[in-house]
């Protein structure tokens, strides 16, 4: 038997779609019969009337996501599927975070909110509630500069992504 | 004009002539709109849904026509799916209404509620709920239009009791815009001239026919395509019906159960030529070594068809007729006939066998059917041993005429469909053969076909065994039989005499010609039950997964 070389990467799967009733559960539960997970998933309007735009991460070979793609489109609502390539794609994730952060403390959370570009949404005596906007892995790194039990809740967006204006020769 | 007469009035726009129906509380106005509005359209109640199901899709294999079914909500819908589920793998054009509780009645569970819509979301090529009046009249033509064109398949529209009686006024819409859905007409032309050109260079070209080719009604052209060019052809179980002039050039049905012939034949093409075929793991054993020598040109209708199973050299996406008609064009391609006779040699050596014993086998009945039945009968077949028998020894000279479900593969489904067909062509003698297995799955169909004088044969092959698994218990399992035999079968012809039904049992092999010829020249419908040979198989047999020319000949 030959070595399995299938290559498993995160794809960006950008689908333009009508906005009907049960659209999204199609959509959804189509990726799943199909044997893939969705690590991700964004929807919201967009410039077209009643459309809107989905943006999908799942893990998979080349061949099985074109496979997945094939099929998506096999939705009567689909309108437009777009790979977005990961070397010139531009991506941005928001995600809200709830901390811990008594009197005393509360200055080293205000330092790195500001290296990261973050902004206070709510503060009170406990803590804050930070909004960290980027790509997934800056929002990640924020979340993995404290302690677990210092964060109280997290709410991410997902994912969305498009394609960058120049193409830059890939 | 209320919703239910709306729904009526968008059938007869349809041209829809007949509605394979049960009634129920949420399609009681329907009904009755039914009675006064409805006058040109045949009403056929089954004694199951599952059974109008599998008859709607009988009269749509045959007729090409879409089959509709009307049925109440909750059971009524949810009977219906192994039905919309058989006609989905094997791309048949279904609409199918569903009554369903009002709006504000709905995710309350009410009586007979069920999400028809959830439900039928994986089994269908779009669904409906159909939430205001208003929408009524549109989606009925957005489900006519999507379950005939591009792929076809089944469409299920849910329609609420209140969106039933509201008013509003009746404007039937031409074609819908649907951004999303533009099945493509033409291949690309670049790819066909590579086709044709392939085709030049190849010294071992073979055309693989599957049920693209049947619902498109190309059938007529494949035989053509490979008369004029000398070129042999297969056929999948769907895409029986192809059959050249030429008898050298027809290989016959592939895959697990398929000829020695046909299974060589693509093993050693250089160029196979795949018209509107899916590779299912039945056709192709071990897909990393399925007609290895050879270029693959899929021709498909579906993109998402093209490298779904395997990889292919080259990728047309478009209608086949228009493809037919553009490669029967050219004057000529190349030169294949010692690659005809290489075929037509082996062929002479390894065809189709069984051992004749004084026993009854059904190999026999088979051939015995097509000796006795007019050459255009139609049958449908249940599925497992009795099926394979079928798609062997039964020879279709047409497209349409062989109605059995293929993907995925519904005991049961033979009588019910063979209902469909008759309903379908009055004029055509219809042929159920089945097992003693799924014929008691769906027998309370009998009654419908006294109900409606229909001239339905039913052949059944009883040897009181599931034969199809016992068959792999026997190859695969030290013929440990567990959950197979049939032990208490009910007494047949009894059971078809109760229905109304004129039956015969037939158990001697010297009695089998005579009953055969008579079961196929009586009037009207009939059931004849042989009692065959319980523990034989069908063979060849390639097991699941294997090379097709790993081969078990007998067992």
């Amino acid at each position: 038997m030959g070595e399995d070389k299938t290559i498993y990467t995160d794809h960006i799967i950008s689908m333009l779609v009508l906005n009907h009733p049960g659209v999204l559960s199609k959509i959804t539960s189509l990726i799943t019969r199909r044997g893939f997970n969705i690590d991700s998933i964004a929807a919201g309007p967009t410039k077209e009337k009643d459309m809107f735009r989905l943006t999908i991460i799942v893990k998979g070979d080349d061949r099985s996501i074109e496979q997945i793609q094939k099929q998506l489109y096999k939705i009567i609502d689909t309108v437009k599927i777009m790979t977005i390539h990961p070397a010139r794609k531009v991506e941005r994730e928001i995600g809200l975070i709830k901390l811990k952060a008594p009197m005393g403390e509360r200055n080293e959370v205000l330092q790195m909110v500001n290296v990261f570009k973050g902004q206070i949404l709510d503060s009170s005596t406990s803590g804050f509630v930070v909004e960290i906007t980027g790509s997934s892995e800056k929002v990640d790194s924020f979340i993995n500069l404290f302690p677990a039990n210092q964060i109280v809740e997290v709410a991410r967006t997902g994912i969305v992504a498009m394609d960058r204006w120049e193409k830059n020769g890939v | 004009m209320k919703g239910a007469r709306i729904l009526v009035e968008a059938l007869k726009k349809e041209g829809v002539d007949t509605l394979f129906c049960y009634n129920g509380g949420a399609v009681i106005t329907i009904f009755d709109e039914l009675l006064t509005h409805g006058k040109e359209i045949r009403l056929i109640q089954p004694r199951h849904e599952q059974g109008g199901t599998h008859a709607a899709d009988g009269y749509a294999r045959s007729t090409g026509k879409p089959g509709v079914v009307l049925v109440t909500s909750g059971p009524g819908a949810t009977n219906t799916i192994t039905g919309i589920a058989t006609a989905y793998m094997d791309s048949v054009p279904l609409v199918v209404f569903t009554g369903q509780v009002s709006t504000a009645m709905i995710g309350t569970d009410a009586f007979q509620e069920a999400d028809t819509v959830g439900i039928t979301m994986p089994i269908t090529k779009a669904n409906f709920l159909v939430k205001n009046v208003e929408e009524l009249a549109g989606t009925v033509k957005k489900a006519f239009h999507l379950a005939a064109t591009g792929r076809p398949g089944p469409v299920v529209v849910d329609i609420p009791k209140d969106v039933q009686m509201d008013e509003t006024e009746f404007e039937y819409p031409g074609i819908p815009d649907l951004p999303g859905y533009r099945p493509k007409d033409i291949g690309h032309p670049r790819q066909v001239k590579t086709l044709k050109h392939y085709i030049r260079e190849a010294r071992k070209p073979l055309v693989m026919s599957g049920g693209g080719v049947t619902s498109a009604g190309a059938t007529e052209l494949v035989n053509e395509f490979c008369d004029r060019y000398g070129i042999p052809v297969v056929t999948t179980l769907m895409g029986h019906g192809v059959a050249p002039r030429r008898d050298e050039l027809n290989y016959g049905p592939i895959g697990m159960h398929g000829t020695l012939y046909g299974n060589y034949a693509l093993q050693n093409c250089d160029l196979l030529m795949v018209f509107g075929a899916r590779f299912s793991d039945r056709i192709m054993g071990d897909p990393k070594v399925f007609a290895e020598q050879a270029k693959i040109v899929h021709v498909d209708i579906d993109a998402a068809e093209i490298g779904k199973n395997v990889a292919v050299d080259l990728p047309i996406v478009g209608q086949i007729t228009g493809l037919l008609e553009d490669l029967n064009r050219e004057e000529s391609y190349g030169e294949y006939s010692e690659w005809v006779e290489e075929l037509r040699a082996y062929r002479e050596d390894h065809q189709l066998e069984y051992e004749r014993t004084d026993t009854l086998k059904p190999q026999y009945l088979i051939q015995l059917a097509q000796k006795y039945f007019p050459e255009n009968t139609i049958v449908a077949t249940d599925v497992g041993q009795n099926q394979m028998w079928v798609a062997q020894y039964f020879h279709f000279h047409h497209g349409r005429r062989l109605l059995t479900s293929g993907g995925l593969g519904t005991m049961g489904y033979g009588l019910p469909a063979a209902i469909g067909a008759a309903v379908g062509n009055p004029e055509a003698q219809v042929l159920a053969v089945a097992g003693d297995g799924g014929f008691q799955m769906n027998m309370q169909e009998m009654a419908t076909v006294k109900q409606y004088g229909l001239k339905v044969k039913m052949l059944l092959l009883d040897n009181s065994y599931l034969g199809m698994v016992r068959q792999w218990q026997q190859l695969l399992f030290e013929k440990r039989y567990s959950g197979t035999h049939m032990g208490n079968n009910p007494d047949f012809c009894m059971l078809a005499k109760a229905m109304g039904i004129p039956a015969a049992k037939l158990e001697k092999l010297e009695d089998a010609e005579g009953m055969m010829k008579d079961f196929a020249e009586s009037e009207g419908s009939m059931l004849l039950h042989a009692v065959v040979e319980g523990e034989e198989n069908v063979v060849p047999m390639v097991p699941a997964g294997k090379p097709l020319d790993r081969v078990i000949r007998k067992m």
